[in-house]
């Protein structure tokens, strides 16, 4: 392939993913502040008496869906236009629409979340955006959807590759859970009784743990073989692993003890078991085709995704944890729930997408990474961040359980917790610095480039004519 | 797969039948739910929440309660208990057979053997069937929460995490409107070292006029505004109180069997 045209392609991005990451990278810190301010409750309860706006109920879920909707969705969907776009080596068709749909996105991340801060949830976990800002949201993700599609239809090489999958299934995904969600629970006749919960729980599942997985290890699968310089291990088990990936964690995620009719936690309990199929198959995908690899990673990309798809396995083992019944009647009720979406959402997910983009951003702008020893920094910062928060729920979570859920019992380790928040915080203001830096010297090339033009002297023959 | 219309298959497959498992399925299913009855009575089981509770459980999803506090309680099972309720005519006798039997959590057929021996020697017996598990020892309920307590519920409360204790049955245990409102604006007032926050922002602290306001909270002296101050409740708080005192998951289903202690204390006289 020749180069100018890999660096067309580059190019043809750079706008759309600067809009996408410049968003995701200050919903980032705003989340990682707005999980601090919660967890200041468990430290000083009477802090916020006064003050509707920061009580721990409202802000809890404010942090939770800037991370999730602010932060993980858009990076991701940036990632996967550029990976879209490598694959097919072709340039982003129709880039004008993606610039425009980031910042609908942003807008309906931002109309969210003031929403829940004044109050006006909706009051299904991982829901919690009123209807407006859904709207923004669910026309945002089609609007690039559109984009990513055009792209991969106008792709030169015919044969798929598997990041193709599940990239493409989850393009398919958030529209049709999203959707469904906000219509059978967010609309003026949401459905009765405890269906609303199953509803809930059936859309929290498949974002965070199906979607989620879908995006990163299409995107892990696109970078480990690059990074380690071979090709990815087999095509067959990558296909078997998709399939029964999105067979069988599509069926997880109701608590066991749920009062509903009790086929349904049966059910999702007999599919979490399953769910180690693909969990085996990537695992042995990755270790074949990281395993012998000559690339040090040295802290840079190839570090993050490793590490990335590692936790994923991790967070993936905890999630079939809770869906066997006797562990469960222990934890369900526990901080234990919440370290595992954590460790899905930040040691997974967000470790991959910031991996990528550290990757792809240097040839996107066509010039390298303002701050290159930030990135080493943010992933020692991310991991003993993540490790800290995760051990500790995880742990709190099950003496919780154990102690009659008394707080004297949880109240230590969600204090450890709080520091592992400090540490991501602390890496996501990294993070932004060179997204931010990127973005500005790319600025003040333009500018100056403009002036150069407004200034340069006519030519004669334009003078002539 | 050599394009992308098999992707869209299989993503169609994989996902559709989730879709109607999971969300087709328990829509129609509870879509046609209507009140049961209480179990060995005529009563209607549930029964609207008041106006009040209504606009209550507003305010609750408002401020994110179940953020922290979950609104269902699990068991692990049922067990029966004889209980005597007559000596008969053979006081001594029947007393003697009783400390030779268990007669507490037992299974439906001993409980029916250990009658039919007390039944002979002519004492009287009740059986009655208890709820087992850790939240029924926590006093946090007499059954389990099945899906019938909710069916007017929107949006349904049922939480993720105990951060706090389960609600689903604490208009039962706590059930002085005074004593929550108490707990809402200065939750250690009533509750040592609780780490739930005070909502002050559910109350309007003023100067007390001529007359004080009947409504006003009658406060510990650490807890009490600056002298001539008086704490009121505001409507948002009268709600929310009337919501918690109007979750109440307190009589036997078909779903959810037990025995009450005292049959039918709430039912209007006839």
């Amino acid at each position: 392939m020749n180069e100018i045209s890999q660096q067309k392609i580059d190019a043809s991005c750079r706008v759309p993913l600067l809009a996408l990451f410049g968003g995701a990278a200050l919903w980032l810190i705003v989340g990682l502040v707005l999980a601090i301010v919660a967890s200041l409750t468990f430290h000083m309860p009477e802090k916020f008496a006064n003050c509707p706006l920061l009580t721990y109920g409202r802000v809890q879920p404010a942090a939770n869906d800037a991370i999730l909707y602010g932060f993980a969705i858009p990076a991701a969907l940036g990632v996967m236009l550029w990976i879209f776009a490598r694959l097919s080596q072709g340039e982003l068709v129709l880039p004008i629409v993606p610039i425009v749909a980031a910042n609908i996105w942003h807008l309906g991340v931002l109309v969210g979340l003031v929403a829940i801060l004044i109050g006006d949830s909706i009051g299904s976990q991982w829901l919690e955006f009123p209807r407006g800002s859904s709207v923004l949201l669910f026309a945002a993700f089609l609007l690039i959807a559109i984009s990513a599609v055009a792209t991969f239809g106008a792709r030169r090489e015919r044969e798929l590759y598997p990041s193709h999958w599940f990239l493409l299934a989850a393009l398919f995904w958030f529209p049709w859970i999203y959707s469904t969600a906000n219509l059978f629970l967010a609309s003026s006749h949401p459905v009765r009784g405890v269906a609303q919960a199953v509803i809930g729980w059936w859309f929290a599942n498949n974002l965070i743990f199906v979607w989620l997985a879908l995006v990163g290890i299409g995107t892990a699968f696109y970078f480990l073989p690059k990074l380690a310089g071979k090709s990815l291990h087999s095509h067959y088990l990558a296909l078997f692993a998709f399939w029964t990936l999105i067979l069988f964690g599509t069926w997880c995620g109701i608590p066991q003890g749920a009062p509903v009719p009790a086929w349904l936690p049966g059910l999702s309990s007999v599919a979490s078991a399953l769910t180690i199929i693909p969990l085996i198959a990537i695992a042995v995908i990755f270790v074949k085709t990281v395993c012998g690899a000559n690339t040090d990673c040295k802290g840079g990309p190839f570090c993050y995704i490793k590490f990335g798809t590692v936790t994923f396995l991790l967070s993936s083992l905890m999630l079939i944890s809770l869906g066997c019944p006797h562990f469960s009647k222990i934890v369900e009720f526990t901080w234990f729930v919440p370290a595992q979406t954590q460790l899905q959402i930040f040691g997974f997910f967000a470790i991959v997408i910031c991996g990528a983009i550290y990757e792809l951003l240097p040839r996107v702008m066509g010039f390298g990474l303002p701050f290159p020893k930030f990135v080493r920094v943010q992933h020692w910062l991310f991991m003993l961040g993540i490790i800290l928060l995760v051990v500790s729920l995880a742990v709190g979570g099950i003496e919780q359980g154990l102690k009659n859920y008394s707080l004297e019992s949880s109240l230590p380790f969600l204090r450890v917790s709080t520091t592992g928040l400090l540490f991501l915080l602390l890496g996501s203001f990294l993070f932004a610095a060179n997204i931010f830096a990127m973005t500005f010297k790319w600025k003040l090339a333009l500018i100056k480039s403009v002036i150069a033009a407004v200034k340069a002297p006519m030519e004669t023959s334009e003078v002539k004519s | 797969m050599k394009n992308g219309f098999g992707v869209f298959i299989a993503a169609f497959i994989a996902l559709g039948a989730s879709w109607c498992g999971f969300v087709l399925a328990p829509a129609v299913q509870l879509s046609t739910a209507k009140q049961t009855t209480v179990l060995n009575s005529s009563d209607l089981y549930p029964i609207q929440r008041t106006g009040d509770a209504t606009l209550g459980l507003q305010v609750y999803r408002a401020n994110g309660c179940a953020a922290c506090h979950t609104e269902q309680i699990q068991q692990d099972g049922v067990v029966c208990d004889v209980i005597l309720t007559g000596a008969g005519k053979n006081p001594s006798a029947v007393s003697n057979l009783i400390s030779t039997l268990k007669l507490t959590g037992l299974t439906k057929e001993q409980a029916d053997g250990d009658s039919d021996k007390i039944t002979a020697a002519g004492g009287k017996v009740e059986i009655h069937i208890v709820a087992t598990g850790a939240d029924i020892a926590r006093g946090w309920g007499v059954r389990r929460s099945v899906a019938a307590d909710y069916l007017y519920d929107s949006p349904v409360q049922l939480g993720g995490i105990r951060v706090g204790p389960d609600l689903a049955d604490v208009g039962t245990r706590l059930s002085n409107a005074n004593w929550q409102l108490l707990h809402l604006y200065a939750p250690r007032s009533v509750v040592k070292n609780s780490a739930m926050p005070p909502f002050h922002f559910l109350f309007e602290s003023k100067k007390i006029g001529d007359v004080p306001s009947p409504d006003a909270l009658q406060l510990p002296k650490v807890f009490a505004p600056p002298a001539g101050y008086e704490v009121v409740p505001t409507d948002d708080a009268k709600n929310l109180a009337a919501y918690l005192l109007s979750l109440r998951q307190d009589v036997p289903l078909y779903e959810a069997p037990f025995t009450p202690l005292q049959v039918s204390t709430n039912a209007p006289a006839k």
